[in-house]
């Protein structure tokens, strides 16, 4: 569904992402994995439009998309959850809900705040709170709901675990099985390989802009020399 | 806009009634002007454009319902009609100018931006000029709102009461918009981080061009709401703008509510200002929004800005000039130093200028190109330095060369003075407060008639008997400023100028290898000030005389243009366009009338094609000819 081939991108002269090339299939969730600064969030802004790609290309669900402005990206069904959250801090949780809202693709079934919030449950207790004021991990999960309100097919899904309390990381694994349950596809970027294992079907290395290794979580764990290079601390 | 109290005023009234119309008079100021503001700051939230043309489309407003009022039946549709249908033209006017000029150059630098909706000032001007004719255009009253009404025994016009009821209405009216129709959610959520709104599947340019249509028609509303009231002239849009930054900057920039509160802050001010302070009216605004910044640095309800992402390039490091242009800028000087004994006596005064103008250029460049600060209000070392020398010649007798000397140090130490609380801001905040300090200094200059002669200036400002000839004056203005220019430039390829683009490229990283990034910003603005001062001393000598217009806003913003024009990140910049824009400004003035709208149109093909200035453009063609260096 979502395929990148030879993706390129610089920083003035330096080469911040060197061909990427990576393929996410409807339903399964990829988890690109490295240590930071490895290009991560990188490959995902230059995904999404937002850092524009040197040479590559990207398609999505057969439609050439490199180059096209971030807007139209997303209307084609791309959801992108950055890092940083980036919550309106100004705006309500509904508020925040309500600038993601986008039609359904047909035969799909919307994504409501009422749905969401049966799949973030804290979320629901504090609808009409602003942005501002809510933990590190209620704003991750406010990020993804309002991703999702764009009823989106798959999503780019930036270190959701990043700074999170042990028992939120759980909460948010339960939410991506059961995202990836309803047939969305996630591409995660992660440097927690404990918490991607349990919820991949297929890992990438990245380092350095460079994909590095590929292949199924059951082959990255026996794989003990692909882990203590690209992974360990 | 007219600041003076109620019409019709009884003789010797009871202080108390007198206070009450004097507050209600306020209050009707305050209404006009917050629709203005409120237009500004509902554009700048969510573009970050510093929208200078909003004053323009305010008069534009007054012209248009004037036309439409005066051709239109008489009556109440007549009156009304032509009001809205001024609004919703300006609206479209406004649309025009987003889609044309501003939409092209949302991601170039806030400056530039500016320099740009200060080009559509200047080409509205003339346009205005041109359908309306020079002459003050009286429009008709508003029907059923003639007469005036008693209160407490003392007559208050009815419009003005109806001013009154028409700001908290529109205040009424975009709260429910922004917070209960979803594009005003979307338009709050842009305010915010217009990236993100966009990786959300919302079309910005969209967004853009609709809140650029509402901002215009509130501008329009109250230029048409001025009918009324006041005569339509070719001034409104300058003297509304800077009221209206006031209001937007006191109220905090985006803030709505900040907004409204500002304007009745400032619209009362004005109404008592008259009555308790008549002789510091005009400074009496300026210092009340240094008095805020200082306290409050994102204004009274603004918040400081989210860290802004994507973030532009850090700026191409300064190297030395390369041969072709040390080539170039030998010949120049050489013509400099040769032509002139063969040049008559206009173009020796042309060359003075330009000699002042490079100076007072590259001293503004110091601020904007290593310091990475904004500096709205430069005129005012310029003129503190004119004044300097001026006031020592007239009340201590000094000489020439007496006052030269002092130029700098008065220039600097007023530096040092208001440059202590701008620095401590940034962005736009602190360009603004650069703007309050420099209509201090100018009311100061415009008020304090006993010092400063007021508006009929200082005369006999004449330079000592040896340097009396124009030649010879010129060649000393030439030196003066030529050796305080290479001095600049030799201050930025020296430690503190390493240390002062450190702290322009990253505050944190520079105060973490020690570099007192307040001390340095501080010092910069301050020598910034002084050669800004020698220029203005030379000035005065030069045109023997001194009026307040020396520091006037339109000096700053032409030092800016050049600036700009030049290109910021670049040393011969500011040399570049202070001869650009002098010598073009010359030339236009002496062959049309119609000067503003070349320059303007001018200044506007420049930003769109040009946008690091005219020596940016010519360092990139030459390095993409000779291979990255």
């Amino acid at each position: 569904m979502l395929r990148v081939t030879g993706l390129s991108a610089h920083y003035g002269r330096a080469h911040i992402l060197d061909e990427v090339a990576l393929e996410v299939a409807a339903g399964e969730v990829v988890v690109l994995l490295g240590r930071n600064g490895a290009g991560k969030s990188t490959t995902m802004k230059a995904i999404m439009g937002l850092v524009p790609p040197s040479a590559g290309q990207v398609v999505f669900d057969g439609i050439p998309i490199t180059g096209r402005a971030p807007f139209e990206i997303a209307r084609l069904g791309l959801g992108y959850v950055p890092e940083e959250r980036r919550i309106f801090t100004e705006l309500t949780v509904l508020e925040n809900l309500e600038v993601g809202r986008r039609p359904a693709p047909p035969g799909m079934p919307p994504w409501t705040p009422a749905r969401l919030f049966a799949l973030f449950p804290s979320l629901g207790a504090m609808q009409d709170r602003p942005g501002g004021r809510m933990s590190g991990g209620e704003q991750q999960m406010l990020t993804i709901a309002r991703t999702l309100m764009g009823n989106p097919r798959l999503i780019l899904l930036d270190e959701p675990s990043e700074g999170l309390a042990p028992v939120v990381v759980e909460r948010m694994a339960e939410a991506i099985g059961a995202l990836k349950a309803s047939g969305l596809g996630i591409l995660l970027s992660e440097q927690n390989l404990h918490f991607a294992r349990g919820v991949s079907d297929r890992a990438t290395i990245i380092e350095k802009g460079r994909i590095r290794w590929s292949g199924s979580i059951p082959e990255l764990l026996a794989a003990d020399a692909v882990r203590e290079q690209y992974l360990s601390v | 806009m007219r600041w003076c109290g109620p019409s019709g005023r009884r003789a010797d009234p009871a202080l108390l009634e007198n206070l009450v119309l004097q507050a209600l008079s306020g209050l009707a100021s305050a209404s006009s002007l917050f629709l203005v503001a409120s237009g500004l700051t509902v554009i700048f939230g969510v573009s970050r454009i510093v929208n200078f043309a909003h004053g323009s489309l305010y008069m534009l407003g007054a012209y248009l319902a004037w036309t439409l009022v005066t051709n239109l039946p008489r009556g109440h549709l007549g009156f009304w009609g032509g009001v809205l249908g001024a609004a919703l033209l300006v609206g479209l006017i406004g649309l025009v100018v987003e889609v044309l000029l501003l939409r092209r150059i949302y991601r170039a630098p806030e400056l530039f931006q500016l320099l740009a909706t200060f080009g559509v000032v200047l080409i509205v001007q003339d346009l205005a000029l041109l359908a309306w004719g020079p002459q003050d255009l009286l429009g008709p009253r508003a029907p059923g709102l003639r007469g005036s009404i008693e209160i407490l025994g003392l007559r208050f016009p009815l419009y003005e009461l109806f001013l009154i009821g028409v700001g908290p209405v529109v205040l009424g009216l975009l709260l429910l918009l922004f917070h209960r129709t979803r594009w005003g959610t979307l338009v709050r959520a842009a305010t915010q981080d217009r990236e993100m709104v966009g990786a959300l599947g919302v079309n910005q340019r969209m967004l853009f061009t609709s809140v650029f249509f509402l901002g215009s028609v509130l501008a329009g509303l109250g230029g048409a709401l001025q009918l009324p009231r006041e005569s339509v002239n070719l001034h409104m849009d300058l003297s509304i703008i800077a009221e209206a930054f006031v209001v937007v900057v006191v109220g905090g920039l985006g803030s709505l509510s900040g907004a409204a509160l500002a304007a009745l802050l400032i619209g009362e001010l004005h109404a008592f200002g008259i009555l308790v302070f008549p002789k510091i009216t005009l400074v009496l605004v300026f210092l009340v929004m240094a008095v805020v910044l200082v306290v409050r640095p994102h204004g009274l309800l603004g918040r400081p800005a989210a860290a802004a992402h994507g973030a532009g390039a850090a700026e191409p490091p300064i190297g030395p000039a390369p041969r072709p242009l040390k080539l170039a800028g030998g010949a120049a000087l050489a013509l400099a130093l040769l032509l002139p004994p063969f040049a008559g006596n206009y173009a020796l005064t042309v060359l003075t200028d330009i000699a002042i103008f490079v100076l007072f250029a590259a001293s503004l460049h110091l601020i904007m190109g290593p310091g990475g600060m904004a500096s709205f209000g430069h005129a005012a070392y310029f003129g503190l330095g004119a004044y300097g020398a001026a006031l020592a010649a007239q009340w201590l007798g000094a000489s020439m060369l007496g006052g030269l000397v002092l130029a700098p140090f008065v220039a600097g130490l007023f530096g040092l003075l208001f440059g202590w609380f701008c620095v401590r801001l940034s962005g736009v905040y602190s360009a603004m407060l650069t703007l309050a300090f420099a209509q201090i200094a100018w009311s100061v200059a415009f008020q304090w008639v006993e010092l400063t002669g007021g508006d009929n200036g200082i005369l006999g400002v004449w330079p000592d008997a040896w340097a009396a000839g124009k030649l010879t004056y010129y060649y000393l203005a030439l030196a003066l400023c030529l050796g305080s220019t290479l001095l600049l430039r030799r201050i930025i390829h020296a430690p503190f100028g390493y240390a002062l683009r450190a702290q322009r490229d990253s505050v944190l990283r520079a105060e973490a290898i020690g570099i007192d990034a307040f001390r340095i910003r501080w010092l910069g603005f301050t020598l910034a000030a002084a050669a800004a001062g020698i220029a203005g001393g030379l000035f005065a000598y030069g045109k023997g005389s001194v009026f307040p217009t020396t520091m006037a806003i339109s000096r700053s913003v032409d030092a800016l243009l050049m600036v700009l024009l030049g290109g910021v990140q670049t040393l011969s910049g500011p040399i570049i366009g202070a001869l650009a824009f002098t010598g073009l400004q010359e030339q236009l003035v002496r062959i049309t009338d119609l000067w503003r709208l070349v320059l303007g149109s001018v200044i506007v093909v420049l930003v769109l094609f040009f946008p690091q200035g005219l020596a940016g453009a010519a360092r990139t063609a030459w390095e993409r000819r000779h291979g990255d260096t």
